[in-house]
């Protein structure tokens, strides 16, 4: 079987696809490698596309429905291409009690953008998190990768605004 | 290694520490380090090393600490005095005051509170208190001696004897005992056999695992060693979230050192006993904490349950009988070896034995990390331990267990904390996350997020669980807009009953706890959504013009 099945070629000359098939082939091809897989391929191109989708369906020998399921089933996958910026609201109990909804509302009114949406022009992703596990410092974000802690809607606009006047 | 080796490297350990006049340690747990603590350990290390004190003076980023609250922490030693908030301007004035020392009173963090004095640490012992990308350090706390001396000595039915006794019961929520949970899967005749460890610590507000495996990953790691000894298993996997990556790499690092030492891999202590343990990256599914659903999950499957039995100690990964224990279980277990299955039996109530980590969160003081004997009255944990509810407000409900536990109210504050007082009073012990709330908070919008939440997360699979939970996050929304009748509450119990007996898995059958809690202690709220059309905390946006009636 495996002489017919030469190894799937990656769809582009991208060098990151190389770091895609040095993770596919640490875990031997096996299927069951998959997530492992995806996470490689958004950590590498920020989002999940059709021809990374076909490539690991053929690299791992899976059925394109299959890897279609695995990657819609789960949050932290995503098949739309993030802004410039990401800013990740934690909505968690304890941010929620102390009043997360409120950064979300103070994003929303001043630029109109809605959790899981991007900005017209592209520079930023608002996004929310289930819980950063940073419950001690609720309300808490993420901007860009850096966790702040104790914010109000003030504070939050005025780390967005330095983006979205860049 | 062997335990030559091992007790070289603690004394070489040891004498290292004596060769410091004082040590400085910044936590570096996620809490603190979104406050910069690394700053404030590279300023204190600039500090050091322009005065050429590097021969004197130790700056040594540790974990977590607990005080979350207050970060970031330091605890300068062998003076013991902590301080809170500070900065990387106050690295002069800190370096200073340890030479001189003389506490640097303004930013002195009173360690004498009950938060401090009333916590007893078994899981947490090492946190705060060693390096956690040094195996070094954890090997100098006793670390893998527990591993030394089952493998040197002790019988599987020997270890299995002693978690029995110990009376340890799992740390993830729903407290079955792991004694017998270890001795199942030690008894199938199937190879091979699977260690896993779930730190797919999905619940909102709950951060323990989180914190001790950023402190102290070599805990856990030791402990599912012990446990793959005792069940025969080879091979382990730890499922971590995606959302930890702190955790992740301090996971990954461990493994690393401990593969170099020995303490990991083929013939661990010279013996015949092998075990090796990789990482699986969650990707964000609250459903993937259910045990099934987290080994269809590292098949790379979609996480979905399926009905038990068979239980994955029969039937786990790959088919094959698979022990699953949480982060918090498994870091219990090196002390319980150590130290013997009476002594942590001797530690909290008659069912519930040993200590529990709680995650102190919300309207409290103090929030932040607390271990404390399984038996301890609410009351204590939230306003002795946690000091009590800022600003002058009054206490409403704490809720235990996450989206499957309940709020309990005040009538209860005096009850003891165990699993089954808990469980009593209709709510669960859960992972530890105690969100606490107080007047400002809407209990009609409280149980309405928590919908939401199991709503969203609901795998899909089972249609009680898929179809009822929107149905009742729709009542949830009607209700606090003021849209609803009375007959909705009715309609809205009876869902509640229905979830609870139909749903294929624990996400379903607990998704009602919360509005059967609210219901029941807060009955007054629901009924003024309903009735007078207000919402008495003032939280939710009402829809309804005040006193109408709107036909259903």
């Amino acid at each position: 079987m495996s002489m017919l099945n030469a190894p799937a070629q990656p769809p582009s000359a991208d060098k990151r696809w190389k770091l895609v098939d040095a993770t596919i082939r640490r875990h031997g091809r096996q299927g069951d490698s998959l997530i492992e897989c995806l996470h490689t391929v958004q950590e590498c191109f920020g989002f999940l596309d059709e021809q990374a989708l076909r490539y690991l369906s053929q690299a791992l020998s899976l059925p394109l429905s299959k890897v279609f399921g695995v990657a819609t089933f789960y949050n932290l996958f995503t098949l739309k291409p993030k802004g410039e910026h990401t800013c990740v609201v934690c909505m968690g109990t304890a941010c929620y009690i102390k009043g997360a909804q409120a950064l979300l509302t103070a994003i929303q009114e001043k630029y109109g953008v809605k959790p899981g949406e991007t900005s017209e022009d592209g520079k930023m992703s608002v996004l929310t998190a289930r819980c950063l596990g940073s419950c001690g410092l609720a309300p808490a974000a993420v901007f860009d990768g850096d966790v702040a802690g104790k914010i109000n809607g003030n504070d939050m606009l005025k780390r967005v605004e330095k983006w979205m006047e860049a | 290694m062997t335990s030559e080796e091992l007790n070289k490297i603690v004394q070489a350990e040891a004498e290292t520490s004596a060769g410091f006049t004082a040590t400085i340690d910044i936590c570096m747990a996620a809490g603190c380090l979104s406050s910069h603590a690394d700053q404030v350990r590279d300023a204190l290390a600039a500090q050091v090393k322009s005065k050429d004190l590097g021969k004197k003076v130790r700056v040594r980023g540790v974990g977590c600490m607990g005080l979350c609250a207050a970060g970031p922490l330091v605890n300068v030693s062998p003076k013991q005095v902590m301080y809170q908030e500070v900065s990387q301007a106050d690295a002069a004035e800190l370096l200073q005051s340890v030479l001189d020392d003389k506490p640097m009173q303004r930013l002195v963090c009173n360690t004498q509170i009950p938060f401090f004095q009333r916590q007893t640490k078994i899981v947490l012992e090492n946190c705060g208190v060693i390096d956690p990308d040094r195996i070094e350090e954890y090997i100098a706390a006793e670390g893998y001696s527990a591993l030394q001396k089952v493998l040197s000595g002790m019988t599987q039915a020997e270890v299995l004897e002693q978690v029995t006794r110990s009376g340890l019961r799992g740390r993830g929520g729903a407290g079955f005992p792991t004694g017998l949970k270890w001795t199942t899967v030690a008894k199938a005749p199937m190879t091979p056999k699977y260690v896993i460890c779930n730190a797919d610590e999905g619940d909102p507000g709950a951060f323990m695992d989180r914190s001790v495996l950023e402190s102290d990953p070599h805990r856990v790691l030791e402990g599912m060693a012990i446990a793959a000894y005792a069940t025969g298993a080879s091979v382990g996997y730890i499922y971590c979230r995606a959302e930890y990556p702190l955790a992740v790499k301090r996971l990954k690092n461990a493994i690393r050192q401990a593969e170099r030492m020995g303490l990991l891999g083929a013939n661990i202590f010279g013996t015949q006993f092998g075990f090796t343990v990789d990482i699986r990256l969650g990707a964000g599914a609250f459903v993937c904490g259910e045990e099934t659903a987290l080994i269809h999950s590292i098949e790379g499957k979609r996480g979905t349950p399926r009905p038990r039995p068979p239980f994955p100690a029969q039937s786990g990964l790959w088919g094959c009988p698979t022990l699953i224990n949480n982060v918090e279980t498994f870091a219990n277990i090196a002390p319980i070896l150590r130290k013997g299955g009476d002594w942590f039996a001797s530690i909290g109530t008659e069912k519930s034995k040993g200590t529990k980590v709680f995650a102190l969160a919300g309207r409290v003081a103090n929030t932040g990390l607390i271990e404390v004997p399984m038996g301890m009255k609410l009351r204590d944990i939230i306003f002795e331990l946690g000091g009590g509810i800022p600003d002058g407000r009054k206490y409403k409900a704490v809720q235990t267990g996450g989206p499957s536990g309940g709020c309990i109210p005040e009538q209860f504050l005096d009850m003891d904390v165990d699993y089954d007082s808990i469980a009593k009073v209709g709510s669960i012990m859960g992972s530890g996350g105690m969100i606490v709330m107080d007047e400002t908070s809407c209990m009609v919008d409280v149980a309405k997020f928590f919908l939401e939440f199991c709503r969203s997360e609901s795998c899909g699979k089972c249609t009680p669980c898929r179809v009822g939970t929107a149905h009742m996050h729709d009542l949830l929304c009607r209700i606090s807009e003021g849209l609803a009748s009375e007959e909705e509450i009715i309609l809205l119990e009876e869902l509640c009953d229905l979830l609870k007996s139909t749903s294929l898995c624990g996400l379903g059958q607990t998704a009602p706890n919360p509005v059967l809690t609210t219901l029941k202690y807060f009955r007054n709220e629901y009924i003024a959504h309903i009735q007078d059309k207000s919402c008495p905390a003032g939280v939710c946006a009402i829809k309804a013009p005040a006193h109408q009636e709107v036909q259903a």
